[in-house]
């Protein structure tokens, strides 16, 4: 391994404990991430100081809150690169993130005959918002096929050029897949997007605290994420958008904090983003939130990305030697980002879960909310094994010793 | 936490590995299906009834060691029982899988008592009995498959 993060475990009180006997290898960080001590005290420290609401007030623990969440946002900016923090708008996490695009942009701005394209190993967040969308405005979903039986091939980039018309308004992609560890070529569906006059929504979720992210570079119009996937607090995430099209965008809920004139009969509205969060904020998380973007980067996110390849490639390689294995995504040697999904001929990923619980190892069976996906493969579900940056070489090993003693108890080992 | 051979017991293994009555039913006169949207499960289950009562059963579906098992010894279970008699069947059967409780009686069913103490399974095991009883519940008519 390049790095040997090791000695970051201890910052991660969770992982001191015991799972049915046996030490906690935690393999489910696609799905969320443990939090640091920095991050837990931060929230904690806003808790036992500062919190109060925000905007409104004019005392010292208002003014504190308003300080904390402005400069979380701010940090926010810096972390993905945006131009200027008015393009930062807080939301509960990225399902949150992309329904707002969906009802605050697409939903004025699309008609009978728009298309909007997506891909087929989109997360269901970045899919059913546009379905809903779509049946709104009399839109058209299509979607980008992803190639190979066991989607090794990733997007198919010529189909793209081919979907890419002229009544394309929105392209809607993950960067990463969270099923297939995949990584989408983000920049270059952006240019190819812009070329049409398109507008692109990327997913954020896997990529945002695993790598270094420049939206500016990336060219995306929008890019959302979730903090609890990225060793943050849950309930907090980040609605990247453009200044010109977020000031240009109807409010998506409405209530206070997001208006600047209210009568009777009718508001209006503030500038971006305090048009887009109504009500209170969720102060405290994005101070958690800032405190988990200072912790990454103090590691550094290129060398966690990196450490997490690795793992995954390892588990790769290792789980192709077990008998009636079925891997997805990229194949061995191919960038894949840090999980891996796999499916047993003779053993349902819902025992393998139950069973490597029992050896205290935490996976994820399922559709992975990607349930089409699933059907295209012509899978029931896979097992995941997701990494982050406090997982080791050892516990791709306890993954291996525990999917061994699974198909020797079923008999199919 | 409970030992995993509670909960795969030899007749669950069993039932899993050797399923009786899967496949469609030539003939059926009732279906119904159930399915499991987090993990995928489904299960469809036929009936070919003789008057009140069973005649013929069979289930086809995919899932977990669980369900398909469940389904399997849920055919051997029900044969020959009329509405009634294969409610109170799921009855003590739910009642084996939430509490653990063995039925006094000696019963191949109480091999699913170890699921109480994995709560998220349970629905795995009462999938295919709940498409039973809905399937029960129907008119008869003649199935296509
Ligand atoms: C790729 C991807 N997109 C979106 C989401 C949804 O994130 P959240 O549930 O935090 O809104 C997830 C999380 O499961 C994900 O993995």
């Amino acid at each position: 391994m390049s790095s040997d993060f090791s000695n970051l475990r201890v910052d991660f009180p969770v992982l001191d404990q015991h799972v049915g006997g046996h030490p906690l290898v935690y393999l489910d960080n696609a799905a969320t991430t443990h939090k640091p001590r920095a991050v837990i005290d931060a929230v904690a420290r806003f808790y036992e100081r500062d919190n109060s609401n925000v905007h409104r007030g004019l005392h010292a623990l208002s003014m504190r809150a308003t300080d904390g969440y402005e400069a979380a946002r701010a940090r926010t900016a810096r972390f993905i690169n945006a131009a200027d923090s008015a393009e930062i708008v807080f939301t509960s996490g990225t399902t949150a993130s992309v329904n707002l695009v969906a009802q605050g942009w697409a939903r004025d701005n699309l008609k009978s005959g728009d298309v909007v394209l997506c891909t087929e190993m989109e997360h269901h967040s970045n899919m059913v918002p546009w379905q809903i969308v779509c049946q709104q405005t009399g839109a058209t979903l299509k979607y980008i096929p992803v190639l190979g039986e066991d989607a090794e091939g990733g997007l198919d980039m010529e189909a793209l050029d081919q979907l890419l018309t002229e009544q394309v308004k929105l392209v809607a992609f993950t960067h990463i897949s969270n099923t297939l560890g995949t990584i989408n070529p983000a920049a270059e569906i952006c240019a190819k997007a812009r070329a049409v006059g398109a507008l692109t929504m990327v997913d954020g979720a896997q990529s945002a605290g695993h790598e270094d992210v420049d939206v500016q570079a990336m060219g995306c119009d929008f890019y959302a994420f979730s903090g609890h996937k990225m060793a943050a607090p849950t309930g907090i995430g980040v609605l990247y958008g453009r200044r010109e099209l977020l000031d240009h965008m109807s409010p998506w809920q409405g209530g206070g904090g997001m208006i600047s004139v209210v009568r009777y009969d009718a508001s209006e509205w503030k500038p971006a983003p305090e048009r887009f969060e109504a009500g209170t904020p969720n102060v405290a998380d994005a101070v958690g939130m800032h405190a988990a973007m200072d912790y990454l980067d103090s590691v550094g996110r290129p060398k966690i990305g990196q450490h997490e390849a690795e793992l995954a490639a390892l588990a790769y390689d290792r789980l192709s030697e077990l008998p009636g294995i079925r891997l997805l995504g990229p194949r061995s040697g191919e960038p894949r980002a840090g999980l891996v999904s796999f499916a047993f001929a003779d053993v349902h990923a819902h025992d393998v879960v139950t069973f490597a619980d029992q050896d205290g190892v935490a996976l994820r069976g399922g559709h992975h909310c990607n349930q089409p996906l699933m059907h295209k493969l012509g899978l029931p579900s896979t097992t995941r094994a997701s990494f982050y940056l406090y997982n080791t070489p050892e516990d791709v090993d306890a993954l291996v010793t525990s999917m061994r003693r699974i198909l020797n108890f079923f008999g199919a080992g | 936490m409970s030992d995993l051979t509670d909960l795969y017991q030899a007749v669950i293994l069993d039932h899993n590995k050797r399923p009786r009555n899967r496949g469609k039913l030539p003939q059926a006169t009732r279906v119904a299906s159930g399915d499991n949207p987090t993990c995928g499960d489904n299960c469809t289950v036929y009936l070919k009834m003789e008057g009140e009562k069973i005649g013929e059963i069979s289930f086809e579906g995919s899932g977990c060691a669980i369900s398909q098992a469940s389904a399997s010894l849920m055919t051997t279970q029900l044969q020959g029982k009329t509405l009634a008699e294969a409610e109170s069947e799921f009855d003590e059967f739910k009642n084996i899988v939430t509490t653990g409780e063995e039925p006094a009686d000696f019963s191949e069913v109480a091999a699913f008592a170890g699921v109480h103490a994995f709560p998220a399974r349970i629905k795995c095991a009462t999938l295919s009995w709940h498409a039973a009883i809905d399937a029960l519940n129907k008119p008869d008519q003649p199935v296509e498959n």
